[in-house]
């Protein structure tokens, strides 16, 4: 799916090979080349990519991932539920099922909606392979190449390579701790507008934003929704962490603030029970919602029956709530603790979101350091993180880095979070030894409140190499 | 027929590049009629090596641990024969600082440098010597940490301003440094095999950007964003020049087996400099060694097959 939200498999790859196959020369390569589509060319693997590999190393606390725990699923209610699952319906759960989804199993997402006080029927909704394949099917039916679509900056880094694949032009607003700037949206629309183009779709993670870390206040998103409409622009509403907060008060989302007429809905079971089961769902206007299940039907047919009916008996047999409980309160205290242990270990230079809620925090660094290169370092002390330049697709964010605190214990962020404050530091020391500037004081446990990103001039992509540092490029490589 | 103990991936920063590498020499081999045991190096290594039984060691690993002399001197002493270059010559391609000092003192070209350790700026003060370095290396510096295999870590200072955090950049991968003189021009490279006659400069490959203001780390891994040529359009002298110095080079630092030796063209003198030799090159579909030795004649087989039989004809260290 995306560098940083699947677990690596730490073998290295298959050891079955194709003995015999006939193998790749230099003209081969270039011959496939030669058939690639063009829009192949958004789609770019990366030096991150490189680094990640290393981070799957199990002495490595991976601070990188975007995962749920889910160790905490009780074996034997799974064991149990796949035992009914096998016995009340096999022939069906490994049968084809309907390209939008099971009846039931959009009973069981209509009662998740309603936890978020949305009002859905049925018919409004498509089941989707992930969340993940929302944002496929969103580009599939809306863009044609160098159509416009407007993302946060920084934006979930999963969504990078849909947009990219699509040959999107994205125009990524910056954020502050109230999400989106909205006003810097409408200034860019209104740029847009002046070169005679309007965006398809706005894509936002309002609640607990991956990566950032930060939510939506609700005047924004009222204010989202109007200009939604005013202008007759699609909004992409990601929303896998909605359920998991961890304090302050709920915050209705876009969908039921605009009653599902220009909100394109994301929802997954992914983070509420379980990523393996490649469960997700859209809720969308009726005419998007039929291309976009015409746009399914051709890319896998139908979302697992298996995992669909899997799902329904755990509604049926299960309290989900409860199991929601379990994982906020789990969630709540690592979160907590990589908050202290933030406090504790990072410099005073360095800055970092409060999450209410979701699985990461958003750390920004002084922009002479480079977290994709501090990630070299960190890789020597065992511990990993997102480089920020993974949520830009215009070079920015080389400061940032997102950790995540949903995947590994609390023990293990503490001592994570150590080993990235000790090599920050003494980057933060060598740079003051370069340049004759002190360090900054260690703060007195004061919480850093940051600003989301790095600011912008205007909402432009700035070229990537004006991103990095200033006049610090990353030079052309030498050959492998 | 051999027993060969493919090592490949391991922890290094280019393990990716090694699993492909790997899987390309696994592929050859088996085609060869080899029986292949696959090493995803790791702590078990000399256990995983003497399960193995085998008679040769292919060494498909990049960076460090792999491509610097530590597993060479591992197989040394397991007395396990192995592929390209030993400790020594591994260590000398590796480590810039000492690559380039042994070329400069046997008058290789290779552009002016300067290098540092992070003792020198934290112990000894040697920030104040940047001015002067400066100086002497003119705008744009290349600041590149002197054991990075790959690209990572290699920034391209404009002003005075971008050295500080340019030279931060590169203390993440090493713990020295080098500051190099920029040569602005095309990006040639040669690669050498050992052959019964001693070993053999290929032709010539030049890479070149598809898009130049994105070129970047990444591009060279992947298809369509690079093209190479093979072999370089570069007139006969200078690929005779660039070939006797890629043998110069390999006997200077004692490479054996193969190795790849980089080059600028420098634009405005039309000079060849050599920036670095690569005593394991990357063996993937994309890489220049095995373009090269096609453009020689020599299939990837061929070429792989070779390769095994200099490491089962060396004579033990």
């Amino acid at each position: 799916m995306t560098l940083d939200e699947t677990p690596r498999d730490s073998s290295g790859g298959g050891e079955a090979r194709r003995v015999g196959a006939p193998r790749s020369t230099t003209r081969d390569l270039e011959r496939y080349a030669g058939l690639f589509a063009h829009r192949t060319q958004g789609m770019k693997s990366s030096a991150m990519r490189d680094l990640m590999a290393v981070t799957a190393q199990p002495d490595v606390i991976s601070l990188a991932g975007g995962l749920p725990d889910t160790s905490t699923f009780p074996a034997e209610d799974f064991a149990a539920l796949m035992a009914r699952v096998a016995v009340d319906g096999a022939a069906a759960a490994l049968q084809y099922g309907p390209t939008e989804g099971l009846e039931e199993l959009k009973e069981c997402i209509v009662q998740v909606m309603s936890a978020e006080e949305m009002a859905v029927e049925p018919d409004d909704l498509l089941v989707t392979t992930g969340g993940q394949q929302v944002i496929d099917l969103v580009c599939k039916t809306l863009l044609d190449p160098g159509d416009v679509v407007i993302a946060e900056a920084p934006t979930y880094p999963g969504a990078v390579p849909v947009f990219g694949s699509y040959q999107a032009d994205v125009v990524q607003i910056e954020m502050d701790a109230d999400g989106m700037r909205i006003d810097r949206m409408e200034e860019a629309l209104d740029r847009l507008d002046a070169e005679g183009r309007v965006p398809k779709f706005v894509y936002t993670v309002p609640s607990f934003q991956n990566p950032a870390g930060v939510t939506m206040s609700l005047e924004r998103r009222r204010r989202l929704v109007e200009l939604a409409e005013e202008r007759e622009l699609l909004v992409l509403e990601d929303n896998p962490y909605g359920l998991l907060r961890y304090e302050g008060d709920p915050q209705p989302t876009l969908y039921s603030l605009d009653g599902g007429r220009y909100v394109i809905y994301l929802g997954t079971f992914s983070k509420i029970l379980s990523p393996g089961l490649r469960l997700g769902w859209t809720a969308a206007p009726r005419p998007v919602l039929e291309k976009m299940g015409l746009g399914k039907g051709g890319v896998d047919l139908c979302s697992s029956s298996l995992s669909q009916h899997f799902v329904c008996t755990y509604f049926a047999e299960r309290d989900w709530r409860r199991y929601l409980t379990t994982l906020t309160e789990l969630y709540r205290r690592r979160r907590d603790t990589m908050l202290d242990a933030l406090a504790e270990h990072f410099p005073a230079e360095a800055t970092w979101t409060r999450p209410e809620g979701g699985l990461f925090i958003w750390a920004t660094l002084p922009d002479y350091i480079d977290t994709t290169d501090l990630l070299a370092r960190a890789l020597r002390e065992n511990v990993a993180f997102v480089p920020g330049r993974a949520a830009y697709l215009d070079g920015r964010g080389g400061s940032s880095m997102r950790l995540n605190f949903s995947g590994v214990g609390e023990d293990d962020i503490r001592e994570g979070v150590r080993r990235i404050g000790k090599v920050v530091g003494e980057q933060v020391a060598l740079y003051g030894t370069l340049t004759g500037v002190e360090p900054a004081q260690p703060r007195a446990r004061a919480r850093a409140e940051a600003p989301v990103a790095p600011p912008a001039s205007g909402t432009a992509p700035a070229p990537a190499r004006e991103a990095v540092a200033p006049n610090v490029l990353p030079l052309r490589r030498r050959a492998q | 027929m051999s027993r060969v103990a493919l090592l490949k991936g391991g922890r290094s920063l280019e393990r990716q590049v090694s699993l492909r590498s790997g899987a390309q020499v696994q592929d050859a081999l088996e085609r060869l009629g080899h029986d292949v045991d696959a090493i995803d190096v790791g702590p078990d290594l000399v256990d995983r090596l003497e399960e193995a039984r085998a008679d040769v060691a292919f060494v498909a690993l990049h960076g460090r641990g792999g491509e610097d002399g530590t597993v060479q001197e591992l197989l040394d002493l397991v007395g396990l024969p192995y592929t390209g270059s030993g400790p020594a010559a591994c260590i000398r391609c590796m480590d810039k600082v000492i690559s380039k000092h042994a070329m400069r003192d046997a008058g290789i070209p290779t552009p002016d440098f300067y290098s540092f350790s992070e003792t020198a700026f934290r112990e000894l003060g040697a920030a104040r010597a940047l001015p002067a370095i400066e100086a002497r290396l003119e705008f744009p510096v290349v600041v590149k940490p002197a054991g990075q295999g790959s690209a990572l870590g290699i920034k391209f200072a404009a002003t005075a301003a971008d050295v500080p955090s340019a030279l931060v950049a590169a203390f993440s991968y090493d713990t020295r440094v080098i500051l190099e003189r920029h040569i602005a021009g095309r990006d040639l490279a040669v690669s050498v095999i050992d052959g019964p006659d001693g070993p053999e400069a290929l032709p010539l490959v030049e890479a070149i950007p598809v898009d130049e203001d994105f070129y970047d780390f990444e591009a060279r891994y992947e298809i369509g964003r690079t093209d190479f040529r093979c072999p370089a359009e570069v007139g006969p002298s200078v690929t005779a020049s660039a070939q006797e110095l890629a043998l110069a080079v390999y006997r200077l630092l004692g490479c054996y087996g193969f190795a790849r030796v980089d080059f600028m063209l420098d634009a405005s003198s039309g000079e060849l400099q050599v920036l670095e030799a690569n005593a394991i090159p990357g063996l993937t579909g994309t890489s220049l060694l095995p373009q090269a030795a096609e453009a020689a004649g020599i299939s990837f087989d061929a070429l792989i097959e070779r390769v095994l039989d200099l490491a089962l004809a060396r004579t033990p260290a």
